[in-house]
């Protein structure tokens, strides 16, 4: 049987999941917990602790700072030591809470227990309840992007939400947080998946993994065996099928327009694994999100694995705890190798956001030197949203945004897959991502005229 | 010979009706536009660099030209001819031109290698814009040159090079058109216009670090750090601080360098002041 996946381009990195068959490990506590205020697409929170006080694990530190944003709340328990700025993943100084850890003390209302709550057993919850937890409790889309989760479940009067589609398609390569929360907590995703749906009024539910995945697919078609409601949809394995527009495309066979339309806007809300777990944690065990699924890896790692990592623990303290840094040049990514960001410093701590840390040493570290374009159209067919990067970076070099703007380039996701097939090894997506920015400054420009 | 006459007549025809339909066409639509026009734009440079604010010098003839008919052509300046040329045009127009103090680019910037230490090595793409768009660059300063030389190239007039040695652009102070093309391409905004100032006696703060000062001065030894030492010994009133930075306004500078002693991290520089002979002091 030919599995289903995305139709325009795509492109086949290599797997490289080396850390796929590593149990989870409990990442150590950090000394001191860094959370920036930003985590997340939207307004940054507005901190609601001075310095010297005294949190505890799972305080709300920070309030949402708008209609799109989130609260962050402490992973730590321990003392405010300042508020101040700190670099970000970019080295950008950036505005942070910082936490002296002492000790582990959790908030009373957290149930740390392990029992399965299942949504059956709590049928006072009404959609609205659930919607205001999710937002309360400061989850974000956690595959990311770090779009507040609740915004998502509210559509637009225009559009109409028909299904929820749980994303455990996890294409990029060496990431194994997703694969691995899969295996090890499939019943709780199954009742976060529940939630949603109850939340988002819909009374279907698709789960979509990659095939490289057997287990998992075994596991989740077995747990929901008896439930019609659900189904767990095998995907072909192509990057970026995690990309919200082309699981759509992939799982229920429709076309998101080009933006400002949204995957509602065709009837499906997309939320990540790791985010239906979130929601269950916050749902059923009134546990805020403060913690997450991340995976440290790398070729050259000496111990690589999967953590529960407590979000302000940073970098260099998990990548200690794997063995430490490789000899020789390395290059750290927030992320995976197709679309993280590398880090300038490992003083940058784990937020909502960062599934995985990569380490690419020696010649992986470094680009190969950029040569003549050759007119292949590689980029061409390899483009999943139908863009022509070649044309796309051509005229972000040469400063042409308005016709940027008419090619499309807020289509673009910056999913690098133009960037990975080019046979020059040309800095296509740098040179889009620049000029999107650009572009992007002059629509809000005009909006704000209008 | 048959054949040769009668081509040069239908030619010679055919010639003479174009000539009379093009000179009446030429004589119907002809378009009138003011000699003096055609006159300044003579005297103007031709770089077409922009930097008098109008689309290439042309646009800026014609504003003159409009300009002289309302009876000033005060706060024109095209920065590439100078006063030279004002004063030329300004002879054209029968008016008196506004003579103003020449300007030139400086860089605001002193994070050599040495100031600067590298914590990072970016291997994307090589331009200012690309880099700032996506990080902060090789060192730990935010705000400091990038060094990709985006205003080497935006230049017109070969007047800004990148000293291998710093890494860090250099205005020719002599070709130096004060157009403002580095100023607007510079993503950091690092460049700023200012007076040339007299004998090229220039004082002003090398650095754009809004950073607190113990972090400024972790990224870059000769980093501003928003101490205000210079604010206080200033007489004129010059110097403000905002969001730990000086700025010297060159209005109001009389160049008494005093902030330039002062600074504890050298932040501030002066330019082109003779070098004082070393006082021996005996012990």
């Amino acid at each position: 049987m030919r599995l289903h996946t995305f139709k325009i381009g795509g492109v086949h990195p290599e797997e490289n999941k080396i850390t796929a068959d590593v149990k989870t490990k409990n990442a150590a506590l950090p000394k001191v917990a860094i959370f920036p205020l930003g985590q997340h697409i939207g307004a940054p929170a507005k901190p609601v602790v001075k310095r010297g006080d005294f949190v505890k694990v799972g305080t709300l530190i920070a309030e949402s700072g708008g209609f799109v944003s989130a609260p962050i709340y402490s992973s730590v328990s321990g003392t405010v030591a300042k508020i101040d700025t700190s670099i970000d993943a970019t080295g950008y100084r950036k505005p942070v809470i910082i936490i002296n850890v002492e000790g582990d003390e959790w908030e009373e209302s957290i149930d740390r227990s392990e029992k399965l709550e299942t949504l059956d057993e709590h049928s006072e919850l009404t959609p609205e309840n659930i919607i205001d937890i999710i937002k309360r409790a400061g989850i974000t889309g956690m595959g990311g992007a770090g779009f507040p989760a609740f915004i998502k479940l509210c559509p637009p009067p225009t559009a109409k939400a028909e299904c929820i589609i749980i994303n455990g398609v996890e294409c990029e390569p060496y990431i194994t947080a997703d694969y691995r929360l899969m295996m090890e907590h499939a019943k709780e995703i199954l009742v976060g998946l529940d939630l949603l749906m109850k939340a988002a009024k819909v009374d279907r539910g698709y789960i979509g993994i990659e095939e490289n995945k057997p287990e998992a697919i075994k596991l989740f078609t077995q747990l929901t065996a008896d439930d019609s409601r659900i189904e767990i949809v095998p995907l072909a394995q192509k990057y970026p099928q995690g990309g919200e527009k082309q699981l759509v495309d992939a799982v229920i066979n429709r076309q998101v327009p080009a933006p400002p339309a949204i995957p509602v806007n065709v009837g499906a809300i997309i939320q990540n694994i790791c985010t239906a777990y979130a929601v269950y944690q916050a749902v059923m065990k009134h546990k805020p999100l403060f913690e997450r699924y991340t995976t440290v890896t790398g070729k050259q790692v000496k111990n690589p694995g999967n953590y529960l990592v407590r979000i302000g623990t940073t970098f260099g303290e998990l990548i200690c705890a794997c063995g430490g840094m490789p000899e020789g040049d390395n290059k750290v990514l927030a992320g995976g190798p197709m679309m993280g960001k590398s880090v300038m410093s490992l003083d940058v701590p784990v937020t909502k956001g960062t599934n995985s840390i990569t380490i690419l040493s020696g010649n992986d570290a470094r680009r190969k030197a950029i040569q003549p374009c050759i007119r292949c159209g590689k980029c061409v067919d390899a483009c999943p949203m139908g863009l022509e990067p070649y044309l796309l970076a051509i005229l972000s070099a040469n400063n042409l945004y308005d016709r940027l703007e008419n090619e499309g380039v807020t289509s673009c996701m910056s999913c690098g897959s133009c960037q990975f097939t080019c046979p020059s090894h040309r800095p296509i997506l740098d040179n889009i991502l620049q000029g999107k920015g650009v572009v992007m400054g002059m629509i809000k420009a005009r909006n704000v005229k209008k | 010979m048959n054949f040769i006459l009668t081509s040069v007549i239908a030619l010679g025809a055919i010639a003479l009706i174009s000539s009379v339909v093009l000179y009446f066409i030429s004589k119907k639509f002809a378009v009138k536009e003011d000699p003096r026009i055609g006159k300044v734009s003579a005297l103007l440079p031709g770089a077409n660099c922009g930097g008098c604010g109008f689309a290439g010098c042309s646009g800026m003839a014609c504003a003159l030209v409009a300009g002289a008919d309302k009876g000033s052509i005060e706060g024109f300046r095209c920065p590439v001819g100078g006063d030279d040329v004002m004063l030329k045009i300004a002879d054209t127009l029968g008016m008196a031109a506004a003579s103003s103090e020449p300007f030139v680019a400086v860089v605001r910037c002193n994070g050599t290698c040495d100031n600067r230490p590298r914590i990072a090595e970016y291997d994307g793409l090589h331009t200012c814009a690309a880099i700032n768009s996506t990080s902060a660059g090789e060192t730990g300063c935010g705000y400091g040159c990038l060094g990709c030389g985006d205003c080497v190239s935006a230049c017109q007039f070969d007047a800004i090079h990148m000293n291998p040695d710093t890494g860090l652009p250099e205005v020719d102070e002599d070709k130096c058109t004060s157009c403002g093309a580095c100023v607007k391409v510079c993503p950091r905004h690092i460049i700023e216009l200012r007076k040339k100032g007299p004998k090229g006696h220039r004082v002003y703060v090398q650095c754009a670090n809004k950073d607190k000062g113990a972090v400024a001065k972790k990224a870059c030894s000769v980093a501003c750090i928003g101490c205000g030492k210079c604010e206080k010994v200033c007489q004129f009133d010059a110097i403000t601080i905002e969001n730990n930075l000086s700025y010297i306004d060159f209005n109001k500078c009389h160049m008494c360098i005093k902030c330039v002693d002062e600074c504890p991290t050298g932040a501030i520089v002066k330019i082109n002041f003779p070098i004082k002979k070393k006082v021996e002091v005996e012990a």
